[in-house]
């Protein structure tokens, strides 16, 4: 199956800032694909050279096997979704989402079929005479989201698209960005900052920074196994850890601590001894107990407790000034109890260590 | 006020690839009928005058000798200073400058007090000060010319109170003609004032104020310093058009009072005139204006680096 | 608030600011006043009439003041029109068309009848039409006024839409209007407040024109300022106070009608 989107060596320079460097990757037919990063990172930029309002340094564009970085916007059928939406002001719902169908030359009555049916699927039907000024936030992401996918387009992109939606509003709209992609089956390329927006509803991210892709997976890969230091850092919380590899097997490394105590970790690569990093434990895949547990363990001192209803967020001191973020259930402290001060012992859930090379 | 929902961007290039064709109809009509004129002006002020108007394509530097040396009727006795012309043009910047100096100290403190005034009355105090900007210049001149004349109301009024015995010889005088630049001009000297003041961040005044400013003096080293661009712009947009100005001096002056708009006029009526000596007074006129704009460019390019 | 606290109030200001628009309103007043004197003598007071307005549209001026009435507004309609349309595709090219190596000697030259004083306007088109040839009449006058609208129309409408975000062009364009349709159907429908504001503006520019229009005009022609000097050089007479108290109500009506427009082009777009 030809892949919806195809990019090779796109760079985009402004003037001396480069934007994007050698970005190539491919997105998949009726894929929900996301570029997440910070603000900065290029992924706007990106989408809006898949779109055409801006045009490539270097490289090229494939829309299903067609290139289209030489097209201007209006001659390639991808749509968008802007993040403050520019709902023309001076035409009503039906206008704005008819627009598209009426640049293209659609008879009449397939125009009024056609809105009609994506005013159904937006439920806005009784605003469809409102101007956009008359409509709520929510809802005039809703006419953008019909005016965009009312021509039909191979490719829907969509510029942050919840970001001015409160937090209520913006989980409801999840949802109906996700039934819709499924049910239409168009390629959405989602643009967000929010990993968790984008953890929940991807088939993949491609995370990014300082105009480079950082790392492209599932989000269960991107969470579980980041290619790198800034990917791990910037999805979800983690702690990292200067460590070098003492010894290796295959992937599997055994890297002593700054403190001379000893982990094992999974690298991404084969490395050999001496191989300098930061190992990457995630909060969740820590445990505090008093007492030495089996296996493998750190020992500290306990600093503060910050109460989250559901679990605890934990501070350990470990020697040589480094310090651990540990996060447990609330429902397996009770038993122990711990305060400030005590010395503790901290276990790594097997498996859970990553060993990053910078 | 940005017609849009935040993204902020407003300059683009979408319309690039015709740009050509969007500005040409302006820089054809510009160059042609503004441009090349005034550089046929510049040209003919170096030729030799024609007895009855217009000119003969010969090279000269008559008109310009003109200003300054008298070389007496046939043009052979040996130059002395000719002091008439010198003096139109120093009065005509005095003028000028004085103008300016009577906006500024009464535009000033209009435009301040309009800038403070709460939102909703400020528009309607800044729609009565712009009013009479778009009447007719001549009308508004006229008006003027009327109120101070010799048996004009100001003077009937100031004799039926009896602040004075005989009526106030004010037109054809300097002052008149003082008085009609600055009622001309006055509203260009409020608007970017008025701008300012507005932009001004008052919180810098009570910053000041908390650390024992006088009022005055929070006036004088405060806000006047951030203020002053929009006081630069009043005093450019008030001195450059009073100094070519015309009607004034005209309809309010008389012979004592001869501005340069008026010496220019005079050489392009009728058969008496001397159009390269008219170009000549207009090229100095231009060079003025455009040596006053580029130190107001050089010293805006210079606040922004 | 007491006036000592109030960090913004200084003692005096208010009393500059109506001195200010005393005299900015005196005369104007007074001539509207004495407008309607029935004497014929302009210095004493003969009672209310209406005769000069009557004087004005039906006296032994009254045809030459209509015949100029009538120039100076096809000049300024006509002038006005082009202007604005020549002005209106000059924005579009500044501020929509990117940047590009002419970009500030377009400026200028967009702004050059503004920044050349009048007198050397006047002086040099003089000397231009004469050395050309080209027969001075309503057809120079027009070709002048067009020349020093440009900027004034340029004013606003290039305000207007330095205001408009990009974005509604990108959105037109996403969905498949070409540039011209994209003006058509979105840019200019948001742009024409200030458009209007534009043509207004020029339109009040060409009707109050003299200097210009004195020197170029011709011997035949005469403009509704022109004529008004021309009446004004033989004395100002009362019929001369009706018609300029006319114009000066006329001229009020249009800023007004021009400021509305302006304030409606200001209603707030779809924010959050």
């Amino acid at each position: 199956m030809t892949s919806a989107i195809a990019l090779n060596g796109v760079r985009k320079d402004f003037g001396t800032f480069t934007a994007l460097s050698n970005v190539s990757f491919d997105i998949k037919d009726n894929e929900f694909f996301t570029l997440l990063g910070p603000s900065g990172c290029g992924k706007t930029t990106l989408l809006r050279l898949i779109a055409g309002f801006e045009d490539t340094t270097a490289g090229t564009i494939h829309l299903y096997g067609e290139e289209i970085e030489n097209l201007p916007p209006n001659k390639r059928p991808v749509n968008t979704v802007f993040q403050n939406y520019a709902l023309f002001p001076h035409m009503n719902v039906a206008e704005n989402i008819g627009f598209a169908l009426k640049m293209l030359g659609w008879p009449k009555a397939d125009i009024t079929l056609r809105v009609a049916e994506m005013v159904e699927m937006v439920q806005l039907g009784q605003f469809v005479h409102r101007k956009p000024s008359q409509l709520s936030g929510g809802q005039q992401q809703r006419v953008a989201l019909a005016r965009a996918m009312a021509p039909k387009p191979k490719v829907l992109l969509l510029d942050e698209p919840l970001s001015a939606l409160d937090l209520k509003l913006r989980q409801e709209m999840r949802t109906e960005l996700k039934r819709l992609q499924r049910e239409t089956g168009i390629t959405f390329i989602f643009v967000t900052h929010d990993q968790e927006e984008a953890l929940s509803m991807s088939d993949r991210i491609a995370v990014m920074s300082s105009g480079a892709v950082q790392q492209i997976g599932s989000p269960n890969q991107i969470y579980e196994n980041p290619a790198n230091r800034f990917v791990a850092d910037f999805i979800g919380e983690t702690n990292l850890i200067a460590s070098r590899v003492d010894t290796a097997d295959g992937m599997n490394v055994v890297c002593s601590l700054a403190d001379g105590e000893v982990l094992t970790a999974l690298a991404n690569s084969p490395l050999g001894p001496g191989a300098t990093g930061v190992v990457s434990i995630r909060p969740e895949s820590l445990t505090v107990t008093k007492t030495a547990p089996k296996g493998e363990s750190l020992r500290g001192t306990l600093g503060d407790a910050v109460y989250f209803g559901t679990d605890t967020q934990y501070t350990v001191l470990l020697a040589q000034e480094l310090t651990l973020k540990v996060r447990m259930q609330n429902q397996f402290i009770a038993s122990q109890a711990l305060a400030k001060g005590d010395p503790v012992f901290v276990s790594i859930a097997d498996g859970a260590a990553r060993f990053l090379v910078d | 006020m940005a017609a849009g929902t935040g993204s902020g961007r407003t300059v683009s290039a979408t319309f690039s690839p015709v740009r050509g064709w969007l500005l040409l109809p302006s820089w054809l009509v510009i160059g042609i009928f503004l441009l090349v004129p005034v550089l046929l002006m510049l040209v003919y002020s170096f030729l030799t005058k024609e007895f009855r108007g217009g000119v003969i394509w010969e090279f000269s530097l008559a008109a310009y000798d003109q200003f300054v040396f008298d070389r007496g009727l046939f043009g052979d006795d040996p130059p002395t200073i000719e002091w008439a012309y010198i003096t139109i043009f120093v009065r005509s910047i005095l003028q000028a400058l004085g103008a300016t100096v009577l906006c500024l100290l009464i535009g000033f403190p209009t435009a301040y007090f309009i800038a403070t005034r709460p939102a909703n009355t400020r528009a309607i105090w800044l729609f009565l000060v712009t009013i009479p900007y778009w009447v007719n210049l001549l009308i508004r001149t006229v008006s003027m010319k009327f109120l101070i004349r010799d048996n004009g109301p100001l003077n009937e009024a100031l004799l039926a109170i009896g602040v004075i015995d005989a009526p106030l010889q004010l037109i054809n005088t300097n002052f008149a003609v003082q008085l009609g630049l600055f009622y001309s001009y006055l509203p260009f000297m409020v608007l970017p004032i008025y701008a300012s003041v507005e932009r001004y961040n008052f919180a810098l005044s009570e910053a000041a104020s908390d650390l024992y400013a006088p009022k005055w003096t929070i006036l004088r080293s405060i806000l006047l310093p951030v203020v002053m661009p929009g006081i630069i712009a009043g005093c450019i947009l008030v001195f450059v058009p009073s100094l070519g100005a015309f009607l004034a001096p005209d309809l309010l002056g008389g012979a004592k009072t001869f501005m340069i708009g008026s010496l220019i006029e005079e050489q392009f009526k009728g058969n008496a005139g001397n159009w390269p000596f008219g170009a000549a007074a207009s090229m100095i006129l231009l060079s003025m204006v455009l040596v006053v704009l580029l130190f107001y460019a050089r010293a805006q390019s210079r606040e922004q680096t | 608030m007491d006036r000592r606290f109030d960090i913004k109030h200084y003692q005096g200001f208010l009393a500059i600011t109506c001195l200010c628009l005393f005299i900015l309103y005196a005369p104007l007043i007074i001539v509207m006043i004495y407008s309607f004197n029935d004497s014929a003598s302009i210095t004493n007071w003969g009672g209310f009439s209406l005769r000069w307005y009557a004087d004005v549209f039906t006296g032994p001026e009254s045809e030459k003041f209509k015949l100029a009435a009538w120039n100076s507004l096809s000049i300024a309609v006509m002038a006005a029109t082009v202007a604005t349309i020549v002005a209106t595709a000059a924005a579009i090219g500044m501020i929509r068309g990117g940047q590009f190596r002419g970009k500030s000697v377009s400026f200028a030259l967009i702004s050059l009848p503004i920044m050349v004083p009048e007198i050397v306007t006047a002086v040099s088109t003089l000397i231009f039409f004469s050395t050309i040839g080209f027969k001075l009449g309503t057809l120079s006058i027009l070709v002048a006024h067009i020349v020093f609208c440009i900027p004034f129309a340029y004013l606003p409408i290039s305000a207007r839409l330095q205001g408009i975000e990009a974005s509604y062009e990108e959105a037109a364009q996403d969905l498949y209007a070409d540039r011209w349709r994209t003006f058509r159907y979105v840019l200019m429908p948001i742009m024409w407040p200030g458009i209007l504001s534009g043509f207004l503006l020029a339109f009040i520019i060409s009707l109050d024109d003299f200097i210009i229009t004195n020197f170029i005009k011709g011997a035949g022609i005469e403009t509704l300022p022109t004529a008004i000097f021309g009446s004004v050089k033989q004395g100002i007479k009362p019929n001369i106070m009706a018609l300029s108290t006319l114009l000066l109500l006329f001229s009020i009506a249009l800023v007004t009608l021009s400021y509305f427009i302006g304030k409606r082009g200001q209603e707030p777009y779809p924010t959050d």
